[in-house]
């Protein structure tokens, strides 16, 4: 922006020397620079030690080999990066990290959905339930993860629960065909208030009209739901989306505490596998090259649902 | 690009690469081992912080700060058990190692053979067999600071509950066996609903706790020298099946994806070492026998710990004299309260006993000594992680009731394979 409104500074001249020494440097234009980045310093800083720097590390790391023990660190070319086409046990750990995405994805946006729709009807008690799915969100993830494997186990509540009405509940975290999906329903019901209550802001900002006008045409809930809502809170299921899809790539607390990959590698997701090459097994350059491989993917999800918005995602103008 | 843009650039690339390479000096992938001027303040990460445990190390760290005064301070550091040995190798990782530390047998061959451990005083008091793992080349790179036998601690009036008799009774008539502890253990879940054996700490995770079980058949998970895999051995194979048959069939032993504590009086035995001994109460009336008596007969397996200077610590030097003075025959005896010492001057009943008030001298010397004596560590080789993981992996198949027990050991062979021909 040019700041017409303020005075030029005089040309040089040696008239001049006298003003220039007293304030030509330091223009209110300057200043309000200068405070403008003393305030976003904390942060500026912060994304730079934090962020910024850790990630060109982990990018120069994966170039080489560091064995923690011995104490050497020496390049490796792209060795570990071709690795990652050798590596048996990858394929399956994508698989798993697929599986768990997809899965958390679906099963929360849709829980979210359908209990904001839920809660915008102004029924009594809203408050109350709004507080008991959003609590969740605030309680630390590890405890609630440690609560939900005492639950989960074969004499667990879970299965106490199902004894009542006469089902003999499976051994959830101890099979493969269920341990994923318990651990994909812990972190939903984990982080499915978040998204509700940002849904629930989103249906209560869609005005009344449209559905009292889409009434008087005689279109049913149903048609409603799906021709006036969902397009008018389209921005916000982008917003959901974006942040649980790259949430559930970063998934790790719930994994290691839960199943700690098993059983059979079954729940071995990409963030603990890198995690176990780097510090168990302490092939630290492996699991750098498995950071970016990582980084890889969130970014190119996070591009392709960007990209996605201009076709489905409603915009007023 | 006009010439102002470039020179912003090359000043931005610059910057990140000064701090990428002052970040990776800090990082520790140089030499970075420490020296010993200045003031000497020593660091030693532990696993226990047991109250008792804590009391004993600070008041020996105390006593020798008493004649040694240039040592300003001697810390432990509790590192949680779950990922200590993650959590210690992170610390050098980041040029922070501390100047000793406690080692898992597991890790042992990893740190030794990587001269991540500064040599150490030996002392042939302690008993060559207890040294085996932290040796390299005839030096010796940790004193084996616990070297604790398993054995099973028993409740009694859980066992009379059940009409069983107990293993002391059998043990007089020369029938106990895993044979004997099964049918008891069945026994038990069958007329009380609680857990018959619990082998602790293994939770269907932590396969080489079941060392304490498999080598009643002489079964290994893998040969002496390291190099063949021993899970597809026909000793193997008959030791899983019978552990199987006892968890699947009779019922006898804790079920996968459940929890029995044996000192909250869940269950009726624990296979576990002495120092579970301080979780003990007066809720049940209880025994420490040796473990039950395989088809080979007669076994005792161990596990250890080791401590050791880091090579990369601060203060070597200083780190190494402390280290002689721990671990020297005066606070070796003090140690021995909490972690059994593998030294032949202190392997007597009468001994043991003024330092463990809990047991007897019959429990000592039955459990304890001979364990020390005759047993045999729990099984460790380089790059113990990465292979424990893939057994892991493998014998998730095992703890279903409908396993094939040959095939699955078969498999744990087929994938721990190229690591043991490492």
């Amino acid at each position: 922006m040019k700041t017409h409104d303020r005075p030029r500074v005089p040309e040089a001249g040696p008239a001049n020397d006298g003003a220039r020494a007293g304030r030509s440097f330091w223009t209110s234009r300057r200043r309000d620079h200068l405070a403008g980045y003393l305030f976003i310093a904390p942060q500026l800083i912060g994304s730079v030690v934090f962020v910024l720097v850790p990630l060109i590390l982990v990018v120069w790391y994966s170039f080489h080999e560091w064995n923690v023990l011995a104490g050497t660190f020496h390049g490796v070319g792209t060795d570990n990066y071709e690795n990652l086409f050798d590596d048996p046990k990858l394929p399956g750990v994508l698989r798993a990290t697929g599986y768990f995405s997809v899965g958390l994805v679906v099963l929360n946006l849709s829980l979210a959905l359908a209990l904001a729709v839920l809660l915008n009807q102004k029924l009594r008690g809203g408050v109350v339930f709004r507080t008991l799915f959003f609590s969740p969100v605030v309680v630390s993830l590890v405890a609630w993860t440690i609560v939900w494997g005492f639950l989960l186990q074969k004499n667990g509540g879970i299965n106490a629960g199902l004894d009542l009405i006469g089902v003999d509940g499976p051994n959830w975290l101890r099979s493969e065909g269920t341990s994923m999906l318990s651990v994909i329903v812990v972190q939903c019901f984990k982080n499915v208030g978040l998204n509700m209550v940002l849904f629930l802001a989103a249906l209560q900002g869609v005005p009344r009209e449209l559905y009292e006008a889409a009434t008087v045409d005689g279109a049913g809930r149903w048609r409603q739901f799906w021709r006036i809502t969902v397009p008018l809170i389209s921005p916000t299921i982008l917003l959901t989306s974006i942040i649980t899809v790259v949430g559930s790539l970063q998934v790790f607390a719930q994994i290691a505490v839960l199943t700690q990959g098993g059983p059979g590698g079954s729940t071995t997701v990409l963030v603990y596998y890198l995690y176990q090459q780097a510090f168990k097994f302490h092939h630290f350059g492996y699991g750098a090259t498995l950071s970016v491989l990582l980084f890889l993917i969130v970014l190119v999800l996070t591009i392709v649902q960007w990209q996605m918005r201009k076709k489905w995602v409603f915009h007023e103008s | 690009m006009n010439t102002q843009r470039q020179q912003r650039t090359i000043n931005f690339a610059a910057l990140a690469t000064t701090g990428v390479l002052v970040l990776t000096a800090c990082g520790g992938g140089g030499d970075n081992a420490g020296s010993d001027n200045g003031p000497v303040n020593l660091r030693m990460t532990v696993w226990s912080g047991a109250p008792e445990h804590l009391k004993l190390l600070d008041g020996i760290a105390a006593e020798y700060r008493k004649t040694n005064p240039d040592v300003k301070s001697i810390k432990f550091d509790v590192l949680p058990v779950e990922n200590y040995t993650e959590t210690l190798t992170t610390q050098i990782a980041g040029g922070k190692s501390p100047d000793l530390a406690w080692i898992f047998e597991n890790s042992a061959p990893d740190f030794v053979s990587s001269g991540a451990l500064k040599e150490v005083k030996d002392d042939e008091d302690v008993l060559p067999a207890a040294k085996e793992i932290w040796q390299q080349d005839g030096k010796l790179y940790a004193y084996p600071f616990s070297t604790s036998p398993f054995g099973v601690f028993v409740n009694t009036d859980m066992l009379k509950k059940a009409g069983q008799p107990t293993p002391a009774d059998l043990i007089k008539q020369g029938k106990w066996t895993w044979d004997e502890a099964t049918a008891m253990g069945a026994a038990v879940n069958d007329k009380t609903g609680k857990t018959g054996i619990v082998i602790r700490d293994f939770d269907y995770k932590s396969w080489d706790n079941l060392a304490s079980y498999w080598d009643g058949w002489g079964a290994e998970a893998w040969s002496a020298d390291g190099k063949t895999c021993g899970f597809d051995k026909p000793e193997m194979v008959q030791a899983m099946t019978s552990l199987h048959k006892a968890i699947f069939e009779d019922e006898a032993m804790l079920a996968p994806g459940t929890t029995a504590d044996f000192f909250a009086g869940e269950s009726a035995m624990t296979v576990t070492q002495m120092s579970r001994a301080s979780l003990l109460t007066d809720k049940f009336a209880w025994d420490f026998v040796p473990l039950p008596e395989g088809p080979k007969g007669k076994y005792a397996v161990t596990g250890q710990a080791g401590i050791a200077v880091l090579a990369k610590g601060q203060h070597p030097d200083a780190a190494a004299d402390f280290h002689a003075f721990m671990t020297n025959k005066t606070n070796a005896a003090k140690l021995g309260a909490y972690f059994p010492q593998a030294r032949s001057s202190q392997l007597n009943a009468a001994a043991l006993a003024k330092s463990n008030a809990k047991l007897s001298e019959k429990q000592l010397s039955d459990v304890v000594i001979e364990g020390i004596k005759n047993g045999k560590v729990k099984p460790v080789h380089i790059g113990q992680a990465e292979i424990y993981a893939a057994v892991r992996s493998e014998l998730d198949s095992l703890w279903k009731p409908q396993a094939d027990v040959p095939k699955v050991l078969t498999g744990v062979c087929d994938a721990i394979k190229p690591q043991l021909e490492q």
